[in-house]
């Protein structure tokens, strides 16, 4: 970034994580900025308005110690631009990019814009392949695709970080160049040294991008931090022809750090004092996955938030599904049960997953499995109700089987070790098996020549 | 464009630019903004200064810099081209316009010509909206007519040919007239009269076709949570249904949909003109990570470019998925511009701004004299499925039609998601007629007896929950098997299907009478006395499968499936 010469000393006003200075001239809205305190600490900022020869400023480390009669403001005439390229991959970094990993600061031969801008939708090309996450669960029945944007939707105390992390560590594109852009935000000092303990074999093989924002990190710094990751990414995945899978957690921290900057903004607030334009700056986030024509690489993206209370349609969840492709969402029946990853398989959906699996994408039987899967599991959820109603020794046969398939299910296919990588071919069978507690009758979505060859008796 | 001096720009927040000004500047004129001459609107003028709101991103915008106005409002360029391509929400092209959306960039001129033959000789007299010509484009008959407020003699008309769309093909009273138009996006078209919509617009989905038909040009809201299936429905609507144009507005939402959706219509076969699918549909793309305020622009832009294809005697379909990310948009500069907010913060015109947009949806008579229409389907995405919330509440009022979809219905895989007991239509009664008309008369009849069956289906489902199916009474116990034959076998219907995706008017008529008849007979085999449970095992699966087995128009097909149900309900048939 190259700084204005002159640079500015008069700060009017200091109000929560902003800054108001005077006599300014020629200064851009959105324009990045770097604030000298008195003691020589740097610190950064953006512009959120220009009017006349104010600027008002949004401090990025907070403003917490700043003198307003001891401060200078320097001024980049650019939004903020960052270092990209494969000098990120091996990385570990805080929330602004800064080196913890003992190393020297990042370089990369380009620079970009760390706001991104819009693919332009007709170059777009619609996600068709798989990325394979080894977690059976995903992988059969709610397949991520590349390109795609899939969250994770979890509830406080529930696994959704081993997850995430199991996931960054595990996932492939068959064969093809593949890397992970990890950004944590908000995560106490435990999550994160746990994070880069389990992470630390893929990011010795450079292929994994770790930027951590740590919960007594200034709050407002979270909203770089995936900002940063998405822009490291594209430039691996569109220019360095990589399959780039960014996990992004933990997105209800982001949405609370936004909130926060607009409350002191005094901006009118919609549902549950987030600002209004919550969908819009998520979006700006999420929607910079894809796949661009004639270029080989593909960005991936996987957002995890806590829904608060568990409340599905608080905003932040809520605003999320409407912009993401499908859901994966966990659930406390099942964590409580014991089995990991507890993953609600019938909330679940992958909205491009008959895109992305199926004959020539992942298996023949893939998407007939899946199909039948879900249904039996709806079926089996019916029963269970019914059997709360009339008790369990009312139920026909028939239903009775459905109560097992649910139990196998649980236990014979969710189940996973949080280390265990396995191999679709591996969950493939054991849905096989699950279904097998079936009468053949009862499997009516599968070709019976499939199920011939399935040994379905 | 004239060499006005540039006025300067005082502030900078986002979307919101303010300029001082001293006059020449009106209301909602554009003005080109910076040395990029982003473009923008004036949305308020006062106390020496000019509000603006900036269609791209405004960043690195500056007080001090330079503003051009360009005189008069916001206008869309209208032309053949429009057929067939994709456009951002200030109906740019995208197609030039490179990987990444940069600010200040399109482009318009891409050297394509079209025919063009006249209709008129020089010497004639034309009035306003009189056809002048034809172009032809693959799939709609595309005419040059004398604009609005132009009538006199043919003073000139250009021979048969290639022409540019710029080409002046006629000269009328003084005007120059080409295929290309410009129209102010806000303000509705002329036409002589708005008439009754009365003709059924064949969505080519049964539930809606069945249920909550809708004429052309009357509008319908399609309210409903994430993942309930709006788009899907919508896509599917913009596929199959039996208008000349569609206008797919991609409001704010994923850049994936609209890649998918354009490699779709590309790929499909238009069954009514042989050409693609593509070439009677115009795309306008801005999603949710494009600039916010060009959102608030491209469903004008999509109304206008509607009724230019509707002045040439059309039926055109404007669908905008999600209107409730335009009205977003209409908050988010509301509060910058520090407006009173009212409910959840949107301003207090967010009614009057919704009423506006469904008004221009009509059947009219043009200025030509031919009949047209622009029918309206908007997308409502509530925030946590809240169908009480203020753009759902507003719209529901504004909206003839609304198709709301249940969050239960699709968890449970039944799609399409629409809720029998919570939508509407109020064009029912007035397409009964028309339906008798073109050879459906037990339409209406049908329509009731299904609305009864759902309804009564629903009322025992509830006490079923409570005291299990066994506790009925047999007649009940029919009108729940009846209940699920109608759902199962006639409303929900596959997007996904090879052979049921689309469902042309004699298929949905079959299927309802074949589920009808069936459930008639149950009916009269316990009340003959034979017990429910005899008729409960009886196999239904070809009912229910008939209409996936069948061909999109094969009512026989369903009439064989329905015959053989019928066959073992008969009294000798039974198990
Ligand atoms: N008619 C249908 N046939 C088959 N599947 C459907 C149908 N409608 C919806 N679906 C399924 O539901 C998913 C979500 O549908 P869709 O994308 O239309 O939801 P939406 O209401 O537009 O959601 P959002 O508000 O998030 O955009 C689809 O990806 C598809 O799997
Ligand atoms: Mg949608």
């Amino acid at each position: 970034m190259r700084w204005s010469e002159v640079e500015c000393t008069d700060v009017r006003e200091l109000r929560g994580p902003l800054a108001v200075v005077g006599g300014v001239t020629g200064v851009g809205w959105d324009e990045f900025v770097r604030i000298t305190l008195g003691s020589g600490e740097r610190r950064h900022g953006l512009v959120l308005e220009v009017d006349r020869d104010l600027a008002v400023l949004q401090v990025l480390e907070g403003t917490a110690g700043i003198d307003p009669t001891a401060v200078r403001v320097a001024f980049a005439s650019s939004p903020l631009r960052i270092p990209v390229g494969p000098g990120w991959l091996g990385r570990v970094c805080n929330g602004r990019g800064e080196p913890i990993d003992g190393g020297p600061p990042v370089f990369g031969a380009a620079e970009a814009e760390v706001g991104g801008t819009p693919i332009n939708p007709v170059r777009r090309v619609p996600p068709s392949e798989p990325v394979l996450t080894g977690v059976g669960a995903i992988d059969v029945l709610t397949t991520l695709v590349r390109g795609q944007k899939l969250p994770i939707f979890s509830a406080a105390g529930l696994p959704h970080l081993e997850l995430a992390v199991q996931i960054a560590a595990q996932s492939t594109a068959g064969g093809e160049e593949f890397s992970v852009v990890f950004a944590g935000m908000g995560l106490t000092h435990a999550d994160a040294s746990f994070v880069r303990g389990a992470l630390a074999e893929r990011s010795a093989a450079g292929e994994l991008v770790l930027l951590l924002n740590t919960a007594d990190d200034p709050v407002i710094e979270r909203l770089l931090t995936p900002r940063l990751a998405l822009t490291v990414a594209e430039h691996l995945a569109f220019d360095g022809g990589r399959h780039v899978l960014v996990v992004m957690t933990d997105m209800t921290a982001y949405a609370e750090a936004l909130r926060e900057v607009s409350a002191a903004r005094g901006e009118i607030p919609a549902r549950r004092a987030y600002p209004g334009y919550l969908y819009s700056d998520l979006a700006s986030l999420y929607e910079r996955c894809g796949r661009i024509r004639d270029r080989s690489g593909s960005v991936t993206v996987l957002p995890v938030l806590t829904m608060p209370a568990g409340d599905i349609t608080h905003p932040v969840p809520d605003l999320t599904g409407y912009i993401t492709e499908g859901q994966i969402v966990l659930t406390r029946e099942a964590h409580a049960r014991g089995v990991y990853p507890p993953v609600d398989a019938l909330s679940s959906l992958s909205r491009l997953m008959r895109k992305g699996a199926g004959p020539g994408r992942t298996r023949e039987d893939h998407l007939d499995v899946a199909a039948q899967l879900l249904a039996a599991l709806a079926r089996a959820r019916q029963v269970r109700e019914l059997a709360d109603l009339i008790g369990r020794p009312a139920l026909s046969p028939t239903d009775l089987r459905y109560l097992e398939l649910d139990e196998a299910f649980q236990l014979g296919f969710l189940a996973q070790r949080p280390d265990e990588n396995r191999p679709l071919d591996a969950s493939l069978a054991l849905a096989w098996e699950v279904l097998r507690t079936l009468p053949r009758g009862q499997l009516a979505m599968i070709p019976s020549e499939l199920l011939d060859r399935h040994g379905v008796a | 464009m004239g060499a006005v001096t540039p006025y300067r720009i005082l502030r900078v927040a986002g979307p919101l630019v303010e300029l001082a000004c001293s006059g020449d500047i009106a209301m909602h004129d554009v003005v080109l903004l910076g040395d990029a001459e982003l473009p923008g609107e004036v949305v308020a003028i006062g106390g020496g200064v000019a509000t603006v709101q900036a269609y791209e991103y405004t960043g690195g915008l500056a007080p001090g810099h330079p503003a051009r106005p360009r005189g008069g409002p916001l206008r869309a360029a209208l032309g053949p081209w429009l057929l067939g391509g994709v456009f951002d929400g200030l109906l740019r092209p995208l197609a030039g316009a490179g990987d990444r959306l940069v600010p200040g960039g399109g482009s318009r001129a891409d050297g394509r010509t079209w025919r063009f033959v006249p209709s008129v000789e020089p010497g004639a007299r034309t009035d306003e909206g009189g056809v002048l010509g034809t172009v032809t484009t693959q799939a709609v008959p595309f005419r040059v007519l004398a604009p609005p407020g132009c009538s006199g003699p043919v003073e000139r008309i250009a021979p048969e040919g290639r022409y540019p769309a710029d080409a002046v093909l006629a000269v009328v009273g003084g005007t120059e007239v080409r295929m290309a138009a410009e129209w102010p996006v806000r303000t509705p078209r002329p036409v002589r009269a708005r008439i009754d919509a009365v003709e059924p617009l064949h969505t080519g989905q049964r539930v809606i076709d069945l249920l909550f038909p809708v004429a052309l040009g009357s509008t319908v809201a399609v309210p409903g949570g994430f993942g309930t299936g709006k788009t899907v429905l919508l896509q599917q609507i913009a596929k199959w249904c039996h208008a000349d144009v569609i206008i797919y507005v991609g409001c704010g939402e994923r850049g994936n949909e609209m890649a998918d959706v354009i490699a779709e219509l590309a790929e499909l076969d238009d069954p009514r003109t042989g050409g693609r699918l593509a070439d009677r549909t115009v795309v306008v793309a801005n999603t949710s990570n494009m600039p916010m305020m060009a959102r608030e622009a491209s469903v004008h832009t999509g109304v206008t470019v509607a009724e230019f294809f509707r002045d040439m005697g059309l039926d055109v379909v404007v669908i905008a998925d999600s209107t409730s990310r335009w009205a977003e948009a209409l908050r988010e500069f509301a509060s910058r511009m520090g407006e009173l907010p009212a409910e959840e913060g949107y301003p207090a015109r967010l009614a009057s701004e919704l009423a506006a947009f469904y008004e221009r949806a009509g059947a009219v008579r043009t200025l030509s004299g031919a009949p047209g229409t622009v029918t309206v389907l908007g997308a409502v995405s509530p925030p946590g499925g809240d169908l009480a919330e203020p753009v759902t509440a507003h719209t529901e009022r504004f909206v003839r039609c609304l198709w709301t979809l249940d969050r239960e219905l699709a968890y449970a895989r039944h799609y399409p998601a629409i809720s029998w007991a919570g939508s509407f239509s109020r064009d029912a009664a007035a397409l009964s007629t028309a339906r008798a008309r073109s050879g459906d008369p037990s339409w209406a009849r049908h329509r009731e007896q299904v609305a009864a069956l759902l309804t009564e289906a629903d009322r025992l489902a509830d006490l079923v929950e409570l005291v299990g199916l066994t506790a009925l009474p047999d007649q009940e116990r029919i009108s729940v098997l009846a209940g699920r034959l109608v759902r199962e076998g006639v409303l929900q219907q596959s997007a996904l299907s090879a052979r049921d995706a689309y469902c042309a008017p004699e298929k949905t008529a079959a299927l309802v009478e074949a589920v009808l008849a069936v459930a008639a007979r149950c009916r009269q085999l316990v009340e003959s006395g034979t017990p429910a449970d005899a008729v409960e095992v009886v196999d239904f699966t070809p009912l229910l499968r008939a209409r996936e087995e069948t061909g999109p128009r094969s009512a026989a097909g369903v009439a064989a499936r329905r015959d053989a149900v019928l066959q073992a309900l008969a009294p000798g048939g039974r198990p």
